[in-house]
């Protein structure tokens, strides 16, 4: 496919979620543009993720040693592993600008994570920017935004 | 209640409460048990100096901040003599919380949004609606004819608010003494011998006791074992990546890689405590000594200080130095963590990240980058520190054992009261944070003629 239809980044975006509900992490590390950043703002409608601290904004190197991370063999906050759970609604397609390669989606979903007896909810908004690479829909960059960012969270630990 | 149940009496007085701390161990109710947090808030969070906030929170006249001292409601707000004021957050009419946002603009009074008292930003008595009601009432004789409360004391040290609920009490400097020497060097590290606070901090909810929290942060023999899986497997992963060894590392692995440190690292490193509480690892290296220049920073250092002041300054790369009762800062970047208790195992860790006016701004990216790594809710680092203080505060519970063990490198007769450096292995910072626990939840002695006019 060297120019997707909707569908297909619709679809993409919905495989993404199963693949991180599912724990296939090295699947999904494979979905990634080399120089593709995950960000989680810290605050409402942030736009600098550099000078101010945010929750995420990781790299490759860094997405890599939280895959690597969630495996091992002494990650005492993984024993036992945390569970998680994305209901997601019908992401918008808001730029399909071929000649550019370029392709941005708006997904709203609600995010649980559970771990022994606790579990949360989440609601987020995450933002793909995705291109296609020999034949493939790609993450050049993903934002999610919670809808409540400034609260007091514990541990969030896998990947909303 | 019927005739026979017996009249509840709490478990621990002022008097009793201290017998929970012996020189090398600390019984499990001081992390455990309600009246114990009880009497910590009403007497130790009192009679001694807390941080409230940054200056730099409320730039403006009328701007404020909310925040709590121990479990108290406080406000922090510009008066229009340019001044920081530090408010109790309650209406003096019915209880009503004069803010409820975390910061904003009151203008040039606050304005109680339940029946309309309000009051000039240093808390006095602005107007009532419908005066002639209290007419004749004595009003005026009440404390809640007065207007806001404010607290006991307050002091801005180089922008940094520090308050003590309690009118009379142990002064500012003699608090704090030469451990304001890290505070020094935090804001030192400004050209401009000044910080501004950048953005929200990171709100981390912990159910566990505010003290184990604080405790951690001079806990050296944790870090290798606690965050082998992101320190140990960043290390591994980049190694496999044949990274040239001429190319600077990224900044990520300059941050995390040192927290694998072995145990000789962290001995050589040295811990020095003050009295009252305070105390820093990293008297002669640290986690954060070897950092990258970046750039332009030292040429501006020297322009500011001249050249022997800024090495001085620069030199010094203290890891993290407590505040007795619960604060942290890391001088060498910039952080402040507050560790503020909600009850006796839960509390919420607020870590905020400072600006050093005139300097790079790739040194606050650093800074916030380290921030996000180490100390966020979504951080692979703070993810096992939970976990281990989690498990601590559900241990406790067990009844084999009801002490808990703070004795590493103990040596009898330790005294406090003088500075001390040791190993950066020892125990000894919490022993004496402990030490200072016992001093100020212990009625304070009457102020002597001097300080009572500070
Ligand atoms: S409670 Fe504030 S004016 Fe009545
Ligand atoms: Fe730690």
């Amino acid at each position: 496919m060297s120019f997707p239809a909707r569908e297909d980044l619709i679809d993409f975006i919905y495989d993404e979620a199963r693949m991180l509900d599912e724990g296939r992490y090295t699947e999904w590390l494979d979905l990634w543009m080399p120089e593709g950043v995950y960000w989680m703002p810290l605050d409402y409608k942030q736009t600098d993720p550099d000078l101010v601290t945010s929750l995420l904004y990781e790299d490759q190197f860094m997405l890599r040693l939280r895959v690597e991370r969630l495996n091992g063999a002494r990650t005492f906050s993984q024993k036992p592993k945390s569970r998680c759970h994305h209901v997601i609604q019908r992401p918008f397609v808001d730029v399909m600008d071929a000649g550019a390669n370029r392709y941005v989606t708006n997904t709203n979903m609600h995010y649980v994570e559970t771990r022994l007896d606790d579990q949360f909810l989440l609601a987020i908004t995450a933002t793909h920017e995705l291109t296609v690479i020999d034949g493939k829909i790609r993450i050049a960059n993903k934002r999610v935004d919670l809808l409540n960012c400034d609260a007091a969270f514990g541990n969030i630990q896998l990947l909303p | 209640m019927p005739a026979d149940t017996p009249a509840y009496t709490p478990a621990y007085t002022i008097d009793t409460v201290t017998d929970l701390v012996q020189p090398h161990q600390v019984h499990r109710d001081v992390y455990t048990d309600p009246e114990v947090y009880r009497l910590e808030m009403k007497h130790l969070f009192a009679n001694t100096w807390v941080f409230v906030g940054h200056d730099s929170q409320t730039p403006n006249k009328g701007d404020y901040y909310t925040t709590q001292i121990g479990d108290q409601p406080i406000i922090q707000v510009r008066h229009s003599d340019n001044e920081i004021y530090v408010l109790y957050n309650r209406c003096p009419h019915k209880g009503t919380k004069i803010a409820i946002d975390r910061e904003g603009n009151t203008g040039k009074f606050f304005r109680c949004p339940y029946h309309a008292w309000s009051f000039k930003t240093d808390g006095c008595k602005l107007a009532i609606p419908l005066k002639k009601g209290y007419e004749g009432t004595g009003l005026e004789e009440t404390v809640s004819g007065q207007g806001m409360k404010s607290v006991g004391a307050v002091k801005n040290y180089r922008g940094f608010i520090f308050a003590r609920l309690a009118e009379d009490g142990i002064g500012f400097e003699e608090f704090f003494g030469d451990s304001l020497s890290s505070l020094d060097n935090m804001v030192d590290r400004s050209p401009a011998g000044r910080l501004e606070v950048a953005g929200p901090p990171l709100r981390y909810m912990h159910k566990c006791n505010w003290k184990m929290l604080v405790e951690n942060q001079t806990d050296t023999c944790h870090p290798m074992v606690a965050h082998e899986s992101s320190a140990g497997t960043a290390v591994k992963i980049f190694e496999d990546m044949d990274w040239p060894a001429d190319k600077p590392k990224p900044m990520a692995m300059e941050i995390i890689a040192p927290f694998m440190s072995p145990y000789e690292f962290f001995e050589n490193m040295g811990i020095r405590t003050w009295p009252n509480g305070h105390g820093h690892t990293g008297v002669h290296h640290s986690i954060h000594s070897d950092y990258s220049a970046i750039p332009g920073y030292f040429e501006q250092m020297v322009d500011a200080y001249g050249e022997e002041k800024a090495k001085q300054i620069l030199g010094e790369n203290r890891h993290n130095t407590v505040y007795f009762p619960n604060i942290m800062i890391k001088g060498p970047i910039q952080q402040l963590r507050n560790f503020i208790p909600l009850g006796p195992d839960k509390t919420l860790v607020e870590s905020y990240i400072y600006r050093l006016v005139d300097a790079p701004d790739q040194l606050l990216a650093r800074t916030a980058m380290y921030n996000r790594l180490i100390n966020a809710p979504t951080s692979m680092v703070g993810h096992d520190d939970l976990e281990m203080y989690e498990r601590a505060q559900e241990g406790l519970a067990a009844d084999g054992i009801e002490w808990v063990n703070i004795q590493r490198l103990y040596e009898d007769g330790e005294d406090f009261d003088h500075e001390a450096v040791e190993n950066g292995t020892t125990e000894r910072q919490m022993r004496n944070q402990f030490h200072a626990w016992v001093k100020f939840m212990a009625p304070q002695p009457a102020p002597a003629q001097a300080e009572a006019a500070e």
